[in-house]
């Protein structure tokens, strides 16, 4: 199903001025036809296991369950009504919110086209059963669930970091993890390959080399903005209030010394030499 | 190479031509700097562009190898993860010396756009640099010239002097 379509400008320059949590608007929420195949999904589940909510969003069969009910679940769906293709599952982080992950099965029935979204809310120090035995695909997918998010997966037959090196502390797809890293992943390379003793040595990361700023005197400075060089900060600040912007000239609007405007006239020639 | 002009006629019609050991040996390294292939991210495209028919790194007698023992320069020709880094170090220490690296692109000299978690900030983090290409991706002709500084910094190089370990940083 396509998506809509909405505009994209300025869609990176946004990110740096907009709330990182910001809460997008929820899609609608459409409640289960009384017939149709999804009615009889959703028949066939509820006779197996306890149905938290169901609905259904652009088009799809959303159904929350409870996570210990997900071998049960995904087996019914599989077996009884023939989704034989897991394919996509992960966690979403909601630590913050609910302290828990909500955990997610996408399967797609490959003879109707039909596709149903399986929910499960676990807590953040509950451990889920692997759908390991049931789709194979979901070997990887817990394993970086478990990499990156740090869902526990109980019997699952190699859990093992997916992504991030063996060594790795830390979950880095949770919100709350820092992009540039902790000090663990900061120093990781240094630490692992030279030891603790180096890290003096070699230094701290230098993060965004290219960064501009506006009250440093030494380096570079904003364009319009440049400060006189050596002003100690409480006079730049100063300077600031008064609205001190140095105006931007161009060469060409006041001619360039000794050099003569372009000519804009083609020159033609009178005759073929 | 032949500093000295040579006379044929007058040494018995020999060919003759008087040089350094320095010299022939820096000659004949600097004439086949072996490369390891290290493509590491989009940069790595680059890098077999250079070495492609177009632009031809074996008239400069660079040839890629795809070991460490054989190879001459690591050229560090993308993203560098922290997974990777201790894989790239092992490589370095296998190649024998003499040995150069040539970093190259954004990413390799600084970390480039990947301001993360998961990226080394500059591989001169892990190993020592001799030459940094500035650009996203720099084009073959940059790699080109970084090959042919190269090889003038090894002739001007005394060809056996102690190795010392290179400063990192
Ligand atoms: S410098 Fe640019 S082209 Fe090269 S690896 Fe990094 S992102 Fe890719």
């Amino acid at each position: 199903m396509m998506r809509p379509y909405t505009p994209k400008d300025n869609v990176q320059a946004k990110a740096y001025y907009t709330d990182r949590f910001w809460v997008a608007p929820r899609i609608a929420e459409e409640p289960v036809p009384k017939e149709g195949i999804y009615a009889e999904d959703l028949d066939a589940l509820s006779a197996k296991c306890k149905v938290l909510k169901a609905y259904i969003q652009r088009g799809q069969l959303v159904i929350h369950i409870d996570p210990k009910d997900n071998i049960t679940a995904l087996k019914t769906l599989k077996e009884e009504r023939w989704y034989e293709m897991l394919s996509e599952m992960s966690a979403v982080d909601f630590l913050a919110e609910r302290g828990g992950f909500e955990v997610f099965y996408q399967i797609l029935n490959l003879n109707t086209a039909q596709r149903i979204r399986i929910k499960c809310f676990v807590d953040e120090n509950e451990a889920i059963e692997s759908v390991n035995p049931l789709y194979r695909s979901a070997d990887w997918a817990e394993r970086e669930m478990w990499d990156l998010m740090g869902v526990k997966v109980n019997n699952h037959p190699y859990l093992k970091r997916l992504i991030m090196p063996d060594d790795w502390e830390g979950h880095p797809l949770r919100k709350t993890y820092p992009l540039e890293g902790d000090e663990f992943a900061q120093w990781y390379e240094v630490d692992k390959i030279f030891g603790k003793e180096a890290r003096d040595i070699i230094g701290p990361e230098n993060r965004d080399p290219a960064r501009i700023d506006r009250y440093d005197t030494e380096r570079f400075a904003r364009l319009g903005h440049e400060v006189p060089r050596g002003t100690p900060p409480e006079e730049l600040k100063k300077l600031e209030e008064e609205g001190v912007v140095t105006p931007v000239r161009y060469q060409e609007e006041e001619g360039v010394f000794l050099v003569k405007d372009l000519n804009e006239e083609p020159k033609v020639l009178d005759k073929r030499k | 190479m032949a500093q000295h002009q040579v006379n044929y006629t007058q040494s018995g019609g020999l060919p003759v031509a008087l040089t350094t050991v320095d010299k022939i040996l820096n000659w004949g390294r600097s004439n086949s700097v072996w490369a390891l292939t290290y493509g590491l991210a989009c940069c790595a495209i680059e890098m077999m562009a250079s070495g492609a028919s177009r632009y031809d790194f074996d008239r400069f007698g660079t040839i890629f190898r795809a070991s460490p023992r054989q190879a001459d320069v690591m050229i560090v020709a993308g993203t560098l993860t922290k997974k990777h880094s201790e894989f790239i170090r092992r490589l370095y220490d296998q190649m024998t010396e003499p040995k150069w690296v040539i970093s190259m692109g954004s990413c390799a000299n600084t970390g480039g756009m990947f301001n993360t978690y998961a990226t080394v900030q500059g591989v001169d983090r892990i190993i020592p640099v001799d030459m940094y290409l500035p650009g996203c991706a720099p084009r073959p002709e940059t790699l080109q010239y970084a090959v042919m500084l190269l090889q003038q910094k090894i002739r001007k190089e005394s060809a056996n002097k102690s190795q010392k370990p290179k400063r990192l940083v």
